[in-house]
């Protein structure tokens, strides 16, 4: 399954660099330009800032490592991000489309289509076998069952997991289950690939193993990836990194 | 670290000379710094003086004699005792990241530091992006692997320690700017005399 990205560069205004005849020079800003951008985003739980005006961007086919204590904001900025919560102020852009101004419905969508979501514990479904698992995504965007169990089957093989396709997730080691839960955050093809503490819950060889296999995949694939971690040795996993501190982008959005 | 511990341990597989020694330890350890070959003939001799290998024969090819040598039972005992012995934990006293911040906020201000901080955690993670992109390559040896672990195990202990440090220069420019407006009476804030 492929799906069209909102491309900026395709809708916004020309500017000096896209009005020049093309070049090597403007290949790279076209590929560059934000599959994701946030601008001033500001969101409370009651009382309590969680994020008190973050900008920043995604570029096509970049890691970018979220990183910061507990506490900082960061697991927040991915939900506002993801479309799963709506911020109070300043908005998320998703190509050319302000998704954060979107109702539900729609950032529902797009999170069944152009967005994957992978959490610490993977949370597959315990009654379901892994192929199932990572089908799911597939059956609810209305894919023929024997289509997407076959896509399926295939995502757990590239994850290097086939051989647990039958099996039931408390039947599998920590490493194979977070491998299943990237395939099935990745068997819709998203454009982003947002992932919250992916090997939180991992001894350091396993979370290398989930890391390795998802970076080699998200590579392959071109998918973007939002990678939140506390974790330095993940945050070098990312092409560049952000850190959040006390709701704000610590220095520049650099890297 | 002993040079002349490692040499046995490369001497334990099978006899050879110095010159093989060097080329097998700098492809083995490719984080350490590479062994000169005087510093290779020094340790060997030094090693055959106190029995421990021993010169077996010398090839004769083009250019330099060379003297292969072999470990010796006594040079075996001794490699197997080093092996059982604990390495002290370095007592990392000498850091010279706390000093630079020390120094910054002596001389500067808090902000100033902060900013140091930052970019030498960008050049820790970058240097760490370069161990992970090495340790995860299909290709890397073991030895490149376990290597790239140290280092990224190293570097993280200082990543961890700038984002302390990080907060608590944060705690201390905020406890400065809440604190009350010097009177003409008080000591400069800076006075570290």
């Amino acid at each position: 399954m492929t799906h069209s990205i909102p491309d900026a560069a395709e809708t916004t205004p020309p500017d000096s660099a896209t009005e020049r005849p093309p070049d090597a020079t403007t290949v790279v800003h076209h590929q560059n330009r934000p599959v994701l951008a946030a601008r001033s985003l500001v969101f409370s739980y009651g009382n309590t800032a969680a994020l008190r005006g973050v900008s920043m961007h995604l570029t096509r086919g970049e890691i970018l490592a979220v990183t910061g204590p507990s506490g900082s904001g960061k697991s927040t900025l991915m939900l506002c991000l993801a479309g799963l919560v709506t911020p109070d102020a300043g908005e998320v852009r998703f190509g050319d489309q302000v998704i954060s101004a979107e109702k539900e419905a729609f950032r529902s969508k797009l999170r069944r289509t152009d967005f994957g979501v992978l959490f610490q514990f993977g949370q597959l479904v315990p009654e379901l076998t892994a192929v199932e698992n990572v089908a799911l995504p597939l059956l609810l965007a209305g894919v023929k069952r024997s289509s997407a169990i076959t896509a399926a089957t295939t995502w757990l093989d590239r994850f290097g997991v086939a051989e647990v396709a039958g099996s039931r997730p408390p039947e599998m080691s920590g490493g194979q289950g977070q491998r299943v839960a990237v395939a099935r955050a990745m068997v819709t093809e998203p454009s982003v690939l947002f992932a919250d503490e992916p090997t939180g819950a991992l001894d350091a060889l396993s979370g290398e193993q989930v890391l390795t296999q998802m970076v080699r995949v998200v590579r392959e694939a071109g998918t973007s990836v939002v990678l939140i971690t506390h974790d330095a040795t993940v945050a070098a996993y990312g092409d560049r990194e952000i850190v959040v501190r006390d709701g704000m982008i610590d220095g520049a959005d650099h890297g | 670290m002993s040079t002349g511990h490692v040499l046995m341990g490369l001497l334990s597989t099978r006899e050879r000379h110095g010159y093989d020694l060097k080329k097998d330890h700098d492809e083995r350890f490719p984080a350490a710094r590479p062994l000169a070959f005087g510093q290779v003939y020094a340790t060997l001799e030094r090693l055959r003086k106190k029995g421990h290998v021993e010169a077996v024969e010398i090839e004769r090819v083009e250019g330099p004699d060379r003297t292969v040598y072999r470990l010796t039972g006594d040079g075996r005992a001794a490699l197997a005792e080093w092996l059982s012995e604990v390495e002290k934990p370095s007592p990392f006293v000498s850091n010279p990241l706390a000093t630079k911040a020390t120094i910054a906020l002596l001389v500067a201000d808090e902000a100033t530091a902060a900013d140091y901080l930052r970019r030498q955690r960008d050049a820790h993670l970058a240097r760490m992006r370069e161990y992970t992109r090495l340790k995860t390559d299909p290709q890397a040896s073991i030895a490149e692997v376990l290597g790239a672990d140290y280092a990224i195990a190293h570097l993280d202990a200082d990543l961890r320690w700038l984002d302390t440090a990080l907060d608590r220069i944060a705690a201390l420019d905020r406890s400065l700017a809440s604190s009350p407006p010097p009177t003409p009476d008080d000591k400069p804030l800076k006075d570290f005399s």
